[in-house]
């Protein structure tokens, strides 16, 4: 090979490797769980049901579960028989399109639409530990699942709607949801690890809260941090953000309860 | 039901006679240090788990006091060595009269 063939062949190579090697990232699932931002104990604290506080609130759920509600006197169980194996998957398909009210609806919302129709029991106020208890119990059921949001045009609007109030900048701070969670996820906030804000593991227990709590309230949290005025607690907004998140983390693994700083 | 006071309470299966074994509770409790403003500026009264004693057909095997710096729903673990079936008996004390008692039989084989 004479010496210009090899100096070709050589930037041929040097000009492919870059190429191949963006390839190769952007196959890579580079999106990480929140659990990973985590120290040891915390993440120990998550994985261990004997020490998950959360635990505290799928009791709560298991007995709600089998506990007659409404008029209609009827449970869950009696509709759904057995949690583990009715709902098994069941929050890795939401939000999903409900064809009665035509309008999309989350699993807390579908808890309540059940409960309205179904046990003719009239609905929790929102973050009810009632509501978080049968979420959490109900969610815990596809733990380990792949998030997999319905490939339902219907939805369409509504993710798209989600993916642009997540780029655009709120509040005083002027701040959109990608600055932090796109951008600079793995960087610090103060002492805190920066999330790629994934929503895997809602109702979660929040050490800053010691309680459970929904990913509504979390949003909630973000927008007063970036000095913004939240939505009010039934605005569209919310369900749109999370549309939009699950499909943001489309196939990674449902972790409810999780435990997060 | 949010109201009521609930625990989970961990034993291990399979327990031997004169083998130590872990048990692990979590009570369902705020821990109020009585220094908190609530979303209005007035002080949450203070509500805390001050005491907790475990014991094993009356005999003592666990007691813990607990203080203001201890988060909510607070968790404990500890060794008890069974040497015959018995009746574990949990229980937390706190401010303003709080009791929670639970209790578990065990039969190590």
């Amino acid at each position: 090979m004479s010496a210009k063939t090899c100096c070709a062949a050589l930037l041929l190579a040097a000009a492919l490797v870059p190429a191949l090697a963006a390839s190769r990232t952007d196959a890579a699932d580079l999106r990480r769980s929140g659990l990973d931002f985590m120290t040891p104990a915390l993440q120990a604290l998550q994985r261990d049901d004997r020490l998950n506080p959360a635990m505290l609130w799928v009791q709560d759920g298991a007995a709600l579960w089998r506990t007659p509600a409404g008029t209609a006197a009827t449970s869950c169980a009696d509709c759904h028989g057995e949690a583990r194996q009715s709902m098994a998957g069941v929050a890795a398909h939401y939000p999903a399109w409900d064809a009665i009210s035509g309008q999309p609806i989350n699993l807390a919302g579908r808890i309540q639409r059940c409960r309205q129709r179904h046990q003719q029991a009239s609905t929790w106020p929102n973050e009810h530990a009632d509501l978080l208890a049968l979420d959490a119990y109900v969610a815990m059921q596809s733990r380990g699942l792949p998030l997999a949001p319905p490939d339902d045009a219907r939805l369409a609007p509504l993710r798209a709607q989600g993916q642009a109030l997540w780029q655009q900048r709120l509040g005083q701070l002027n701040l959109a949801c990608q600055h932090c969670h796109d951008q600079r996820a793995g960087q610090r906030l103060g002492g805190a690890a920066i999330p790629q804000g994934h929503a895997t593991g809602y109702p979660a227990y929040r050490l800053e809260w010691q309680g459970l709590g929904s990913l509504q309230r979390r949003l909630r949290g973000c927008l007063v941090g970036v000095r913004a005025q939240p939505f009010t607690s039934d605005a569209p907004e919310w369900l749109a953000l999370e549309a939009y998140l699950a499909l943001r983390a489309k196939g990674m693994a449902v972790e409810t309860p999780a435990v997060r700083p | 039901m949010a109201e009521r006071t609930r625990s989970l309470i961990h034993l291990p299966q399979g327990l031997l006679k004169g083998q130590p074994f872990e048990v692990r509770v979590t009570l369902g409790h705020p821990m109020e240090n009585g220094l908190r403003p609530d979303g209005f500026g007035n002080v949450v009264p203070r509500s805390l788990v001050t005491h907790f004693e475990c014991k094993l057909d009356e005999q003592k095997v666990c007691a813990v006091e607990l203080y203001p710096a201890i988060a909510a729903n607070p968790y404990l673990s500890f060794w008890v060595r069974a040497d015959a079936p018995g009746m574990l008996v949990f229980e937390w004390l706190g401010d303003r009269g709080f009791v929670h008692r639970e209790t578990r039989a065990i039969a190590p084989a």
